[in-house]
């Protein structure tokens, strides 16, 4: 049986308006806005969905989900479970605030590890809280794995070991065979994660995260390994002096703008 | 401590990709506050005349028998098999790497092997007071800026985005040029393997290279409203482009997708059709100089980018727009 490992994050919520987008600047952290609650990052949901295809193609396998972090949302982090996915492994440790990405990849690399290891690990191109799209690509070399990165399509042949794959590139896509055990990259293009159903949303209910710290894992002490220190955090100006074109109805404001744009050369 | 600002450079179908330019402002910010030297390393498979103008102290071409720029499985080895062969020669204190989907990958995985500090995608660096780079970048989706410096006496890698700089052009300078053969470096086993790539024609024109823009996003509420858009793309000679939410919806083909994950484009016009503007869409159109948005919300975020905005339902906008536009001469 493949055992599949999905790296997943927990991140504010992205479909918020940038209005409402706040940072405490003396403390250098994103502040969430009240009542709104965070969300699996999108990318890894897609990569969620790649795992599920694998299955529904007649692979036979194990699908785990593993995340790092800390102030977990549950109900939030078991959406992977709603949809298929067979188990939750949380890092829940107060210090990986303070993980960098090679730090984070390390921890990830040992709770997969600990788990028995992984034919395949599969990761959301980026992370849309900080964007770095580091801890996939440490994670092939901590594990001295193959990386297909920006993967939009993951099959296996019947009776295969090895990855049939197409990734985005420019202009097109490659076509890439890989061998297992792999590190991949998910991309949107992909699809997007499948709805929960009900039966889908009680077993998740049911099902119950496993749960450990950074100590556990016995990697030392990862945490303080920052080579970076962050010094400021703000959300930038926009200088906003948009001229509303109104005419006497929608229509009318349409046909006025037409005439605008082409006054000012735009058109 | 060693004095080499190394640039890791590209290029790709034998031509020096432009994001090298881009590296020698870049790096100009940290090398000439600090008296490094500056270094370019690239793949010597090109004509080494389009060196003018690249202003470095020294230029290090990796020759290599194999296509360097392979980036096959998006793994690109033997480009970092070859940066590492170059940091390994020059110890330099800061490498700096384009944040292409080459750049990205090979900056992750130096980093990863030289147990080295990496900030990627930034826009902007600088020299802290202790001596070591400061960088600005953008982050949740370009919804806030962050400033990081680095700490320690590590070495520093640095990812800049592409587009951040101008690109270096000093007439008449021609750097120094060192060659080096490498052919002995190998990539490492168990690589994935290219079947074969696919080129994909593109509907229109190039969205990259257009004048004008016209992008629809999920407030068209379907498929369907993309034939209006590919109506007036036609008036216009624009090329079309969509939301990163319409694309996922199936409205529109991927590769319409402009934002923070899709294509970058700076268009003298952009017109925006029910898009709202989230950070992470405005990513991929910061370059555009002039915004034109319709959206049925006056708060949308698109319209503190916009120079013109029309408030309304796109459904009675766009079909007076377009008529409009056709009866201009």
């Amino acid at each position: 049986m493949l055992k599949i490992a999905v790296c997943a994050k927990q991140v504010p919520d992205t479909d918020i308006p940038p209005s409402q987008f706040k940072v405490d600047e003396d403390g250098l952290q994103v502040v969430p806005p009240v009542g709104v609650p965070p969300i699996v990052n999108g990318f890894d949901m897609n990569a969620v969905e790649a795992a599920l295809r694998l299955r529904d193609a007649g692979v036979e396998c194990e699908i785990v989900i593993f995340s790092v972090g800390t102030a977990f949302a549950l109900d939030v982090m078991k959406k992977p479970l709603a949809i298929g996915a067979d188990r939750l492994v949380l890092v829940d440790d107060e210090t990986s605030e303070s993980l960098d990405a090679l730090g984070t990849a390390r921890v990830l690399a040992a709770a997969i590890e600990q788990d028995g290891g992984a034919d395949l690990v599969l990761a959301g191109r980026q992370a849309s809280d900080w964007d770095q799209a580091h801890v996939p690509i440490m994670l092939s070399e901590l594990m001295s794995a193959p990386l297909v990165t920006l993967v939009r399509n993951l099959t296996i042949s019947a009776g295969s070991d090895s990855f049939e794959v197409e990734r985005v590139a420019e202009g097109g896509f490659q076509r890439i065979e890989c061998p297992m055990p792999a590190v991949m990259t998910v991309t949107n293009e992909l699809g997007e994660a499948r709805y929960a159903n009900l039966r889908g949303i009680m077993a998740a209910t049911r099902k119950r995260p496993e749960t450990m710290t950074i100590a556990d894992l016995g990697i030392g002490d990862v945490a303080n390994d920052g080579k970076l220190a962050m010094t400021r955090l703000f959300v930038p100006m926009s200088d906003s002096n948009v001229e509303f074109v109104e005419g006497e109805d929608e229509a009318d404001s349409g046909r006025l703008l037409a005439l605008k744009l082409r006054e000012a050369k735009l058109i | 401590m060693s004095d080499h600002v190394l640039i890791v450079g590209e290029v790709v179908e034998g031509r020096l990709h432009p994001t090298v330019r881009q590296l020698v402002n870049a790096a100009g910010r940290v090398a000439d506050a600090s008296e490094m030297t500056l270094c370019l390393a690239v793949d010597g498979s090109f004509d080494d005349s389009c060196l003018e103008g690249v202003s470095v102290g020294e230029v290090i071409l990796l020759e290599h028998s194999d296509a360097i720029s392979d980036g096959v499985g998006g793994v690109y080895s033997l480009l970092t098999a070859l940066a590492c062969d170059a940091m390994e020669r020059l110890s330099p204190s800061v490498v700096l790497v384009a944040k292409t989907d080459a750049g990205a990958v090979v900056s992750a995985r130096i980093a990863a092997r030289f147990g080295a500090g990496l900030a990627s995608d930034c826009i902007d660096l600088a020299l802290n007071a202790e001596g070591r780079v400061a960088v600005t970048r953008p982050v949740h989706g370009g919804n806030a800026l962050a400033v990081y410096e680095f700490t320690g006496n590590g070495l520093q890698v640095v990812s800049v985005r592409q587009g951040a700089f101008e690109e270096a052009n000093n007439v008449g300078e021609m750097p120094e040029v060192e060659r080096v053969d490498v052919s002995g470096i190998g990539v490492e086993a168990g690589v994935p393997v290219l079947v074969e790539t696919v080129v994909e024609e593109s509907e229109g024109i190039p969205l990259e290279q257009a004048d004008v823009v016209v992008s629809g996003g999920r407030g068209l509420g379907g498929p369907e409203p993309f034939e209006n858009l590919r109506e007036l793309c036609g008036l216009l000679n624009a090329a079309l482009g969509a939301s990163r939410a319409a694309c996922d919806a199936g409205w529109i083909d991927h590769s319409h997708q402009v934002g923070l994950t899709g294509k970058s484009i700076s268009p003298t016009t952009y017109i925006t059709v029910g898009i709202s503007g989230a950070s992470q869409h405005m990513a991929g159109c910061s370059s555009a100089r002039n915004i034109v948005a319709i959206d049925k919300d006056r708060e949308a975020n698109i319209f503190s980018h916009a120079r013109y905005g029309v408030v309304g339902d796109w459904a009675k906008v766009l079909p007076a727009f377009t008529a409009a536009v056709a009866e201009l001469d």
